[in-house]
């Protein structure tokens, strides 16, 4: 179901713009299933922490609200090609997920 | 190395000042570096109490916080939002639905040359008005604005 976070990291300036997508239900764990009518539990990322060459530069926390196969953007100063971008998430049931790329 | 140990040293002064620190939590394992989950904030379910335990209730309204949403979002399963803060010294950015069944999305916190700027996808169950709170300088402010939806997304 899920797999490791892609990345996409693009300078403007020396602004690196960066969009991240991570594969994951995101269940907000108030939907019922139609068939046996019992609840589906809540299954979603609560903690994102995103690094620049090591440095942390985004430390996020989310509710069920964001959507399915979620989609993160942000935008760091002072970048150069080749710096890394390192993304961590974990979910409610304890989960984690990587992703990491250089800058371009 | 050195200098970052004189520099620590230097503001610590002692390995007594230091075991202090730790046990205070001022230093955690890396493991732990990510802020405690606000689980009162994201377990609210009406906008006022998710507005209290983020310390979001007496925020003063600005201009400076631009909200990037569609006026009519067709799906209300994939909203796409951009909040950017042009408040001098914004540390975070919180985004709420006031009307979802939980309102507190997501909380964003910068540092390290991050702009005080975020992207991100929402579900929406209902029509809601989008708040987006900014902190800086020790103050909450906030802005928000309507987005209607055609189908629910939660």
């Amino acid at each position: 179901m899920t797999e490791g976070i892609k990345i996409r990291a693009t300078l403007k300036g020396d602004v690196v713009e960066v969009k991240a997508r991570m594969d994951h239900i995101m269940e907000t764990g108030l939907r019922k299933d139609p068939a046996s009518g019992q609840v589906i539990p809540a299954h979603f990322i609560k903690q994102v922490v995103a690094t620049l060459n090591g440095k942390t530069v985004l430390d996020a926390q989310w509710g069920p609200s964001v959507s399915k196969n979620p989609v993160v953007g942000f935008r760091v100063k002072g970048a150069k090609a080749g710096d890394k971008v390192a993304i961590k998430a974990m979910d409610n049931k304890g989960e984690t997920f990587n992703g990491e790329t250089f800058v371009a | 190395m050195n200098l970052m140990r004189r520099v620590f040293l230097g503001r610590f002064g002692s390995v007594g000042a230091l075991t202090i620190a730790m046990a205070s939590g001022l230093l955690k394992p890396v493991k732990a570096l990510a802020a405690e989950w606000n689980k009162a904030a994201f377990d609210a379910t009406v906008l006022a109490d998710s507005l209290k335990s983020v310390g979001g209730v007496s925020a003063t309204e600005s201009k400076d916080i631009l909200i990037n949403a569609p006026d009519n979002a067709e799906n209300g399963a994939v909203v796409q939002l951009e909040a950017t803060s042009k408040i001098p010294g914004t540390t975070s950015i919180l985004i709420l639905i006031e009307k979802n069944p939980r309102p507190l999305l997501a909380d964003f916190e910068f540092s390290n040359n991050a702009e005080p700027y975020v992207f991100l996808v929402a579900k929406m169950a209902e029509s809601s008005r989008i708040r987006v709170l900014a902190k800086a300088g020790g103050k909450t402010y906030f802005a928000s604005k309507q987005v209607n939806v055609t189908t629910s997304g939660c």
